[in-house]
């Protein structure tokens, strides 16, 4: 019995990097945020500013789409679609003006990742945009920024006259001849200019109701011309590929989910703060090892923003590896990465009515089912439940609601207040019925929850 | 004299950040610069910013009622915003709400006798980690505020009396790098800090 000559082992691929635990992590979108004077033209440019624009200038568009798409880059927003090819749809030689827009109405409750970026190191958003302008053929963008975050619109303003007299914006950007203009665009207090096609009326001077898709953006966007519409870390994340390559952004995440990821954790946790973790770290590592741990008994979370539907706190959900495959397993979304913990002491209608507050006052208005399905109906339905009016039949009717409006509105505001309020029902379906039921919370703890000191 | 007389190179500059025949763009930069300067955007000016964008009062004025930071009655110097979404609900926002109402006596709409304060129930500020939070008329943000921080605050702003603010006290609560090892900045009691080391 003879064996062939013995099998040369293929050369052993990396591990993936999935916890900001492994010795290889280093994080590199906060890299310098916090950082003394962080957000001068003068520390960017020690610390390596722009050299990934200018590596990105000297290609193709298509060479970045590719690099961009190698990395395996998808979108920071919320949605996860994969930037490079969102880039790939732009039109070639038509002839128009094409526009970069930078989504920077953060706006989801729990979700504070784009601020402090943009507070600190503005400079990394701008050397993002001239890479994503140059890879969709635009020689203008906007970052639009909520009309809140008056630092980071101030030092983005500051960082552009910097980068323009430093020739990196302008006529000549980066000296290779093509004209590069950025600018800031205030928003002023409106959750649905999160919305790309709201956003694009806003710019142009409208009232923010979303407009009707197709067109996409990428035919027709911001004054009818192609545009595209990306949020901040996506953008950021583009600098930082170019920068360090394909190779080094997907060397951390998941299978199909890769790169590094801002995660951030609020309600009764230890230490709440924006965590730059690789995809495909565990929620136990997060909300223990870096958020600290719960201050007090939790019962559910939000893993991305307050529109992803919520999960139990349980081992199996903290044991599981957060990224897009693995939420949407759970019946949710990866979302913005802003976590919220729902403390078992407070009341979940309490709790959920202060969500349908918020996405009433937020509807713009133009469909019927959210204006007066969450505006009118479900506010009043959850107000009568919370101030003890409540009946056993007020359930019945707000699952009936459920059904009457997610799906039925023109853009995803109407179904990012069900899912969360649907889960809430699901998971804790018990505390609707004792509050309808009993006229009051079987948790008490809501209310009183300030600190003297 | 109308509000954009005097300021021209103002209004040609916002122009020029917008494609030459989309003036109507520059409606919320123009907006924001009445509200800031008169704490309100009145008729007249609605009319004048709707001469400069070459559209109507109506139009002006339909955009301006669609956002929570414009108001078309007067603020107070002080135009206190205290967010009230969840992540704020949890750390007493609720709370403070009520206490400030209470402490100055005064409700949504109203302005103190002296015109320093008014106040309003806004939305996610994003400021999540740093709850419960108000925003101070066009500018920065007041974190992490116990009823002992909102008391001092409230305080400052009546010594100084002419709409100007002191700064922030807290920074982003991110990871800070020490001699190459990535710790968290943490306060004794408990306020995330960030900033030079």
């Amino acid at each position: 019995m003879t064996t062939a000559v013995a099998e040369v082992a293929a050369p052993e691929k990396p591990k993936s990097i999935v916890s900001g635990l492994d010795p290889r992590f280093k994080p590199r979108l906060y890299e310098h945020v916090g950082q003394a004077n962080s957000w001068t033209l003068e520390y960017a440019l020690k610390n390596g500013a722009y050299e990934g624009a200018k590596r990105a200038l000297a290609g193709t568009p298509e060479a970045i789409q590719d690099e961009v798409k190698k990395a395996g880059l998808r979108g920071r927003g919320g949605a996860g679609f994969p930037t490079g090819v969102k880039w790939s749809f732009m039109p070639k030689e038509d002839g128009k003006p094409h526009y970069l827009v930078c989504n920077a109405d953060e706006s989801e409750p729990g979700t504070y990742k784009d601020r402090y970026l943009m507070e600190s190191d503005p400079h990394q958003l701008l050397e993002g945009m001239l890479v994503g302008m140059h890879a969709i053929r635009a020689n203008v963008g906007y970052i639009y920024i909520r009309g809140e975050y008056i630092l980071g619109a101030n030092r983005l303003n500051a960082a552009i006259a910097e980068a323009r007299a430093a020739g990196i914006l302008g006529e000549n950007a980066l000296g290779f001849g093509k004209s590069m203009e950025v600018y800031v665009h205030r928003g002023a207090g409106a959750y649905i200019c999160g919305e790309e096609t709201a956003l694009m009326n806003s710019l142009e001077g409208l009232r923010a109701n979303p407009r009707l898709k197709p067109p996409f953006p990428a035919q027709a966007g911001i004054f009818g011309m192609p545009s595209t519409v990306n949020n901040v870390v996506s953008i950021a994340s583009a600098a930082l590929i170019m920068r360090h390559g394909a190779d080094w952004f997907s060397s951390m995440g998941t299978e199909k989910s890769k790169g590094n990821f801002l995660f951030h954790i609020s309600g009764p946790v230890k230490r709440p703060g924006v965590y730059e973790l690789p995809l495909g770290t565990t929620y136990r590592e997060i909300i223990y090892t870096w958020g600290g741990g719960p201050t007090e008994p939790i019962k559910a979370f939000n893993p991305g923003g307050s529109s992803t539907p919520m999960l139990p706190f349980t081992d199996e959900i903290l044991d599981m590896q957060a990224d897009y495959e693995n939420c949407a397993s759970k019946g949710t979304f990866l979302g913005t990465g802003g976590i919220i913990l729902i403390p078992q002491n407070c009341d979940i209608v309490n709790m959920m009515y202060n969500y349908v507050r918020f996405y009433g006052h937020e509807s713009c208005g133009k469909c019927t089912p959210c204006r007066e399905g969450i505006g009118t109906w479900m506010n009043r339905i959850f107000q009568k439940l919370v101030s003890g009016k409540g009946d056993p039949n007020d359930v019945k009717i707000l699952e009936d609601l459920f059904g009457n409006i997610k799906g039925k509105s023109f853009c995803l505001l109407a179904d990012s207040c069900i899912m969360p309020v649907q889960s809430a029902m699901k998971l804790f379906r018990d505390e609707f019925e004792y509050i309808a039921q009993h006229g009051k919370p079987m948790y008490t703890g809501y209310g009183n929850r300030w600190k003297d000191e | 004299m109308s509000f954009f007389t005097n300021k021209q190179p103002l209004v040609a500059d916002i122009l020029s950040r917008y494609p030459a025949n989309r003036k109507r763009s520059a409606v919320m930069p123009l907006l924001r610069e009445v509200q800031n300067a008169e704490g309100y955007v009145s008729d007249a000016a609605c009319a004048e910013i709707a001469a400069i964008i070459e559209s109507t009062a109506t139009e002006v004025k339909s955009v301006m009622s669609f956002y929570s930071t414009y108001s078309s009655s007067p603020t107070g110097k002080y135009h206190l915003q205290v967010c009230m979404t969840l992540s704020c609900a949890l750390q007493g926002s609720d709370q403070m709400w009520d206490y400030l109402c209470e402490t100055l006596d005064i409700g949504v709409g109203d302005v103190t006798p002296d015109g320093l304060f008014s106040v309003q129930k806004v939305e996610c500020l994003g400021s999540c980690g740093t709850a419960p939070l108000m925003q101070v008329s066009d500018s920065g943000y007041y974190e992490c505020l116990t009823k002992k921080r909102l008391n001092a605050l409230l305080a400052d702003f009546k010594a100084r009396g002419d709409g100007s603010l002191p700064e922030s006290d807290v920074k982003a609560p991110v990871f800070i790098q020490k001699n190459g090892d990535v710790v968290q900045q943490i306060t004794a009691d408990g306020m995330p800090v960030g900033g030079a080391l």
